[in-house]
């Protein structure tokens, strides 16, 4: 075979998930019984306390190519939705040395942080605002870096990169209330604990912060329901065997992306964590984009 | 393949596009949820995500060779009706009908190297070892099957493969390019499999001119010569013939060697098994040297 001839041979990863999610505490001699709660990790049932370091490896093995598969799975089109994302926040101020305080959670190779200071930079002409880009996945963060690395921001204070829990912050590197703009763009379907990802958000806005957050979302209309799901489940996973050799962590995509709450549940939730949010509709407390296919939700916390 | 009525009368008859429209695209839906896995790595595909795989594949295959999951998926893909001729091939022989029964399999597992080794000169089993050794790979680096549906035809397509290197040691030819395409062009007059003659047709694009021209003159004539008389070489059960003495097996088997190949620096590939077996098993390695 070619692959023989031309060597090194890269090791392809062809993940199967099965011993993990199968191994039952029970089992293993010794160990007491641990009434786990369990959490749902796509499709399937895992207990709470695994599904983070799941998550982490998926996104660990994702990582390099995070931002071609983007592309690919999406046609090009997360662009628009990102870009709509930011332009709909308007971050940054024109006045001279205000400095606006943003953190991106989950922001990890730090498409939504770059936009937030390229809006800035050209429409209000704002060089003193500052991104705290946060991500809970070393590997994500540093293809993050890599990319800043490409652009003026880089050396700047205007970005700093942190490794950390969009559930627990910590109190020492983000304090309360200080924070204008909270953004979370695709990552708040891989958080067990959503309420506590809100609970942490309204804890570091300051009062009249805003807390937005961009996400897929519930297709209503029947017709590009039946044609996105058929487009999910059959094309994505295989497009990511093809160009990732990694068809588990794209069916993982697929599966968390039908297991998100819909637009008025997660928009609920947003409220109950005290934040200010419009009315329960497309156009109030969310936007829908392409028919619901991804959805933005935006809060503001009152004092 | 003939498809149930899968819209109802009363929906086909009504005049109401958008129930019939959403009937449909229910339906297309639908067709995706395919049946469950039949053996361990199966993936079940449907003919629109089998068509897809078979060109992502194919493309991914040409634009890094290396990777061979997307090698060995595109022959999976573009299989069709030849996986079939190859098991009425092996039912039709006592030795093909064996092999389905018992299954075996090729891998430093099911298959002894120490005693292969220590078997005279001259035969199969010898042979292999040191063609194994003179290139520097293992009987390791397989992918498994994922996208046949049968698991019988699943293990025929898994025999095949695993059995490539065999071929190899047979008509002693080394890893490099033009070896495997000669090979590739034998297997696809011999076996008829889709996915070889894809290869043999693209797989000189990528030689250079003074390659290509050896491989067309000397190369692809003892292939389609060889490969169109030889015994049906998928019935062969390789593992009960290690002792035979490898003359008479090329013999009987009507295969000849082709014209001499240029045998270059090993791989590392034997060198990295030989070293996690050794580590594995510190006391019989002192013993083997």
């Amino acid at each position: 075979m070619y692959s023989r001839a031309l060597r090194p041979l890269r090791a392809v990863k062809a993940r199967s998930w099965g011993p993990q999610l199968t191994r039952s505490y029970a089992s293993i001699p010794g160990r007491p019984v641990v009434d786990e709660e369990t959490t749902h990790f796509g499709y399937r049932d895992v207990p709470k306390s695994e599904k983070e370091n799941m998550v982490k490896e998926v996104f660990s093995s994702v990582a390099s190519k995070y931002d071609v598969m983007n592309d690919a799975m999406s046609m090009g089109v997360h662009r628009l939705w990102k870009d709509e994302f930011v332009s709909l926040l308007k971050p940054g101020s024109t006045r001279v040395g205000k400095v606006t305080r943003c953190i991106d959670v989950a922001g990890g190779t730090g498409d939504i942080a770059l936009r937030i200071l390229d809006y800035a930079r050209e429409k209000k002409a704002d060089r003193d605002l500052v991104v705290d880009l946060v991500d809970i996945n070393p590997e994500m963060l540093k293809e993050g870096q890599k990319r800043f690395r490409k652009t003026m921001y880089h050396g700047t204070p205007q970005v700093a990169f942190h490794v950390g829990n969009a559930q627990e912050l910590g109190q020492e590197r983000f304090p309360d209330s200080t924070y204008d703009i909270y953004t979370i763009a695709f990552g708040i379907r891989n958080c067990t604990d959503i309420p506590a990802v809100l609970r942490e958000a309204h804890r570091v806005l300051k009062p009249g912060g805003v807390f937005a957050c961009l996400e897929f979302s519930k297709v209503t209309q029947p017709a590009l329901a039946s044609m996105y799901e058929s487009y999910s489940f059959s094309v994505i996973p295989l497009l990511g065997t093809i160009m990732a050799g990694d068809r588990a962590s794209y069916q993982y995509l697929v599966e968390s992306i039908r297991r998100f709450p819909s637009q008025e549940d997660f928009s609920r939730m947003i409220s109950d964590a005290g934040f200010e949010v419009g009315e329960p509709e497309d156009g109030g407390a969310w936007r829908n984009l392409w028919g619901g296919i991804s959805a933005i939700h935006t809060g503001v916390k009152v004092a | 393949m003939a498809a149930p009525r899968l819209i109802p009368r009363s929906i086909r008859r009504s005049n109401n596009f958008y129930l019939k429209s959403r009937h449909v695209l229910s339906i297309v839906s639908q067709a995706r949820q395919v049946t469950k896995p039949a053996y361990e790595g199966h993936i079940p595909l449907n003919w629109a995500e089998n068509a897809f795989m078979a060109v992502g594949s194919a493309v991914m295959s040409l634009l890094d060779p290396r990777r061979g999951d997307m090698i060995a998926a595109l022959g999976e893909t573009t299989a069709g009706n030849s996986l079939y001729h190859l098991r009425e091939q092996m039912l039709e022989s006592p030795e093909g009908r064996k092999i389905l029964r018992e299954r075996p399999r090729v891998n430093t597992d099911t298959v002894d190297m120490e005693k292969l080794s220590a078997l005279p000169e001259g035969t199969f089993g010898r042979a292999y070892t040191n063609w194994l050794e003179r290139c520097g790979v293992t009987p390791d680096t397989r992918e498994p099957v994922h996208y046949i549906d049968d698991p019988e035809l699943a293990y025929v397509i898994q025999r095949y493969r695993e059995c490539h290197d065999f071929y190899h040691a047979l008509c002693n030819l080394p890893v490099n390019v033009e070896s495997e395409l000669a090979l590739k062009w034998f297997e696809f007059v011999h076996f008829g499999l889709p996915m070889a003659g894809l290869g043999a047709v693209f797989g000189p694009l990528r030689l250079n001119a003074e390659k290509r021209e050896r491989l067309f003159r000397e190369y692809i004539p003892w292939a389609l010569r060889c490969g169109s008389t030889a015994k049906p070489l998928i019935t062969v059960y390789w593992e009960e013939r290690w002792e035979q003495n490898i003359v008479d097996m090329k013999q009987e088997l009507g295969i000849w060697d082709p014209p001499p190949a240029v045998w270059s620096k090993a791989l590392k590939e034997s060198q990295k098994a030989k070293e996690k077996r050794q580590a594995r098993m510190p006391d019989s390695a002192s013993i083997k040297s």
